[in-house]
């Protein structure tokens, strides 16, 4: 049996690869933060107190731009409001915790650790402590992103922008999803999502981000029904 | 004000992670519902991957020559064989440059 700290650690690892995006991605949110003219302390605040990649940049994009504080608020709840999908699977492996230990672990949940954990606990489904597996990735990826939104407000986005780094953002979404590439189930939901993210993604408050998952998982619901 | 904004977005943000694992009750949650939760990264991930592989900066879409294409092509090719994460990733990102600095300089 693996100690609490090897799940940990281990959930530490899995997140590593997902730091070509996210290191580059905060650099780049901090550096906006300041370019945009907000206080450094306003801008590390996001990321302390939102902790959500491109929600943060909307928001301070909008502000900026002279948006009302409703209209950033709406628009940061609308992008963030899938976190709801990744708390409704997780909450399996988390049931059994104290009511205190879940809203402390829900702080870190994120894209990319609950899609390594989703990963790894339904491939080790006897796993005892499987929160520490979820809360070694949200803490690393927690840590690299405050590291780097911090670099990225006092040294600017020091990454040249030639690079394209912006690409490895759908490339480690990619990576996440190409095991399930083998399930023509799978393959129809991301489809239909991925579709459906191009028809509506000029929707207000960006809202293509939920409202894509929301047509693919009512498309699910449909396929299971005519599966039976 | 702009305090107030971080607060509340914070609030919101929070709530969105918290709810559903604090505050619902897995057995509220019929069968079918569990079943459909099985497709939530096939349902989520396409939705970040398809705009920024197929929209530009200014949200239209790029040529079919794009290098963000090609890039993504090969990853998904590599993805599939290797069922590696990084070969995923770097093969999709040295793909794409080799193309933006090797054949288009």
């Amino acid at each position: 049996m693996l100690s609490k700290s090897k799940i940990f650690f281990k959930g530490t690892v899995a997140v590593l690869p997902h730091m070509l995006s996210v290191i580059p991605f905060g650099i780049i949110t901090g550096a906006i933060g300041v370019e945009l003219g907000f206080d450094p302390i306003l801008v590390y605040a996001t990321s302390l107190i939102i902790f959500g990649g491109a929600s943060q940049i909307i928001f301070m994009q909008l502000l900026s731009g002279g948006a009302s504080s409703l209209v950033a608020i709406t628009s940061v709840g609308v992008i963030n409001s899938r976190h709801l999908l990744y708390g409704a699977v997780l909450s399996e492996y988390l049931e059994k915790l104290s009511f205190i230990k879940k809203l402390f672990i829900s702080y870190f949940i994120v894209d990319q650790g609950f899609a390594e954990s989703n990963k790894y606990i339904k491939q080790n489904k006897n796993l005892s402590n499987p929160h520490y597996y979820v809360l070694g990735t949200g803490v690393t990826l927690w840590f690299c992103w405050q590291l780097s939104t911090i670099s990225g407000i006092i040294l600017g986005s020091f990454i040249p922008e030639e690079l394209g780094l912006k690409f490895a953002i759908p490339l480690t979404f990619l990576a996440i999803i190409v095991n399930d590439l083998r399930k023509l189930d799978h393959v129809f939901v991301m489809l239909v999502s991925g579709f459906a993210s191009l028809i509506l993604f000029d929707a207000p408050f960006k809202s293509y981000i939920i409202l894509s998952p929301i047509v693919a998982l009512i498309a699910a619901f449909i396929m299971l029904r005519f599966k039976k | 004000m702009t305090w107030f904004s971080i607060i509340v977005s914070g609030i919101v943000t929070y709530f969105s992670r918290m709810a559903m694992v604090a505050l619902i009750d897995r057995d509220m949650l019929g069968t079918k519902v569990k079943e459909v939760l099985n497709y939530v990264p096939a349902a989520v991930f396409p939705a970040i991957i398809f705009p920024g592989v197929f929209f530009n900066d200014f949200g239209s879409f790029v040529e079919i020559t794009d290098p963000k294409i090609y890039g993504a092509t090969v990853a998904l090719v590599v993805g599939f064989f290797s069922r590696n994460v990084i070969a995923t990733i770097i093969s999709g990102l040295l793909s794409y440059w080799f193309i933006i600095f090797f054949l288009l300089k």
